[in-house]
């Protein structure tokens, strides 16, 4: 069987890694120290795996709306996704 | 109800995991690669970023699908959610009435998609449509394939026939959950019909008129196959939504990467929606359920 | 009066239901000449030419078999892998069990268009293009979220003593699950049943991609009737009621079941 219709690239391939990585590290930490839900600037009661998915999603429309709107280099979005990642999951 | 904490419950879980990932994770990766690549066949394919993306989103007969999608769905709501409460008031309690409206109503929804286009093609031609044919009649000069007005009416008629059963029957399971006391309540304080509706069916009816909102929204913004047959996205593209224009790129014309980008983009505008439809349903389930 | 009123009401929108589906048996019952020439709005001259037609033309009976082997296995599928995971979401709190729930239902609500392609290719890396498995498996994808779900409502309401009475009497879990929680829960399980067996019957775009001769829904079929022989409406039209039967005789059984099962919101 081979793999070669899925049409790996090394970029997607590292951002699949990255996702599950993400993931994996996720459940251990929940694994070790559950986490409480609380209510952030978001106005909504979330678990840290929850504003994960909040920032993982917006960090995806962050990307779309940078390609859309500008010709910036794409390094730009990433670098205003990880911040965003980081306000969702400190204050969200 | 107060929930074990077991983590060996995953056990029983997996099953559903295994069969839904296969189907579901593995596509997805594929679509993500297939976005970033220029594919002229097997073995040959060159990375090309993001370009896919920039084409997709600079395509202006995507926006107007978009567009024309957002406002199918704006309009299949505004129709189909009064008129399936409507419906639902006045079904019958009881008595042997009750099967067979059940059955009558539910009918259209238990009918295969593209047949449903079918039934609508016979229904609504000019020629030979008892629709299409009293509509001419009246001196209209009805034809969908020619006319967008008359394409977009036969198609939200179509649509309101086919869906507003499944709203008439979420809302008249809310409607059965009232007990008779509340009436009878009502009755004695000489509340009249408009009030009765007010303040006692329609509060009531919130949590199954939600889910029916978002379903209802979730479903039109995936419709394929009924405009598909019945139209083929046309006259020009006046008919033609998100779906139609993902099959007609991906399957049509062959294009696998712009067709993976658009994909992608499409999912993630379901999965906003999902995500806020999921947090509405959880809001509704932790207030009084009706 | 009010009540009569509102009677009338409900007999206009049934009449207007009917009418299309009534309109296509009307050609159903005609041949195609009589169709184009004559306007009749009950047909006058009755032919079963139509139905004999398909009855009698494997391409066109087998389409019926196709989509019916095909459904009923995704059914058979769907109930027994959602039946212990909906079991589990009732019961128990476990690691990731929320989002592995939103997980689900988004697959639910996940335009088939966008995996077309990847299934395509998916199934012919397996070599399962054109086998009923291949439709009945690619159905999963929207037929088991919804069946936790509606399975887990009907669970919920089932309370957690019996589960713990039967503990104590010594049963194991696989004995209490199949010999006293299914035959509790079967109500539930009959709706389930009846939802996926009616999203995977009417769904064409998955099956038609999928199949090209040996396993082609009757739907696709007639799909393929309309572009390649210059239209026979008349036969095209029997082909759309034959699609009718089964789902009508489906509701007919569970009617008593639906308004339970739709009270649960879960569809």
């Amino acid at each position: 069987m081979s793999l070669e219709w899925m049409a790996w690239t090394l970029p997607t391939a590292l951002f699949f890694v990255t996702i599950a990585m993400l993931l994996a590290g996720m459940t251990v930490w929940q694994a070790v120290r559950p986490s409480i839900e609380r209510r952030g600037f978001l106005r909504l009661r979330t678990t840290r795996g929850d504003r994960l998915f909040i920032g993982l999603l917006g960090s995806a429309y962050i990307h779309l709306a940078w390609l859309g709107l500008t010709d910036w280099s794409l390094w730009g979005a990433l670098a205003v996704s990880i911040a965003w990642m980081a306000i969702v999951m400190r204050w969200g | 109800m107060n929930k074990i904490q077991d983590n060996r419950a995953w056990f029983l879980v997996m099953p559903v995991f295994v069969i839904v990932a296969m189907s579901a994770i593995i596509p997805l990766m594929t679509v993500v690669n297939y976005s970033v690549q220029d594919i002229f066949g097997p073995g040959n394919r060159v990375f090309v970023g993001a370009e896919w993306f920039i084409d997709v989103l600079g395509d202006r007969r995507l926006q107007e699908a978009l567009w024309r999608q957002f406002l199918f769905s704006g309009l299949v709501l505004l129709i189909e959610i009064p008129l399936g409460v409507m419906i639902a008031l006045t079904m019958p309690k009881r008595g042997w009435g009750v099967s067979a409206t059940l059955v009558l109503i539910a009918l259209p929804l238990l009918i295969p998609w593209n047949v449903i286009g079918t039934i609508w093609i016979i229904f609504t031609r000019p020629d030979i449509g008892l629709f299409g044919v009293i509509v001419n009649a009246l001196g209209l000069g009805f034809d969908h394939t020619a006319s967008p007005l008359d394409a977009w009416v036969t198609v939200m008629l179509m649509e309101v026939w086919h869906w507003t059963p499944l709203v008439a029957l979420l809302a008249y399971a809310g409607l059965r959950a009232i007990p008779d006391a509340y009436y009878q309540a009502a009755r004695i304080d000489g509340a009249s019909a408009w009030a009765i509706f007010r303040y006692i069916q329609l509060p009531k009816m919130r949590g199954v008129l939600t889910i029916a909102v978002l379903l209802r929204f979730m479903d039109s913004f995936l419709i394929y196959a009924e405009p598909f047959v019945l139209t083929g996205g046309g006259p020009g593209n006046s008919t033609t939504f998100l779906s139609i224009h993902l099959v007609k790129i991906a399957v049509g014309q062959f294009d696998l990467g712009p067709a993976a980008a658009f994909s992608l983009i499409y999912f993630l505008i379901v999965l906003l929606f999902c995500w806020l439809f999921y947090q509405a349903l959880q809001s509704v389930g932790t207030g009084d359920r009706a | 009066m009010r009540i009569r009123k509102s009677t009338i009401g409900l007999l206009i929108y049934l009449t207007l239901t009917l009418l299309p589906i009534y309109w296509m048996l009307n050609m159903s019952l005609r041949t195609n000449a009589d169709i184009l020439e004559n306007f009749a709005l009950i047909p006058l001259n009755i032919t079963f030419d139509n139905y004999i037609k398909i009855f009698t033309d494997e391409a066109w009976y087998s389409g019926y078999l196709n989509s019916i082997i095909y459904v009923s296995i995704n059914t058979a599928i769907s109930l027994a892998t959602a039946l212990p995971a909906a079991y589990a979401f009732s019961r128990f709190r476990f690691l990731g069990d929320k989002h592995m729930f939103f997980w689900l239902l988004t697959n639910r609500m996940a335009p088939p268009a966008v995996f077309l392609l990847p299934f395509f290719q998916l199934y012919s890396t397996f070599g399962l293009i054109d086998t009923h498995i291949a439709v009945a498996i690619s159905h999963c994808l929207f037929n088991v979220p919804l069946a936790v779900w509606i399975l887990e409502g009907f669970m919920s309401g089932v309370p957690r003593e019996i589960d713990e009475t039967a503990y104590v009497d010594g049963y194991s879990f696989p004995r209490f699950f199949v010999t006293v929680f299914v035959p509790m829960i079967r109500t539930g399980i009959g709706v389930t049943a009846f939802f996926c067996f009616m999203f995977s019957w009417v769904e064409l775009l998955l099956a038609r991609t999928l199949t090209t001769t040996d396993a082609k829904p009757i739907a696709a079929t007639m799909t393929r009737t309309v572009s390649a022989t210059g239209l026979d409406w008349g036969l095209l039209a029997a082909a759309g009621i034959l699609t009718i039967v089964p789902g009508a005789l489906v509701i007919w059984f569970v009617r008593n079941y639906m308004a339970k099962g739709f009270a649960l919101g879960r569809v």
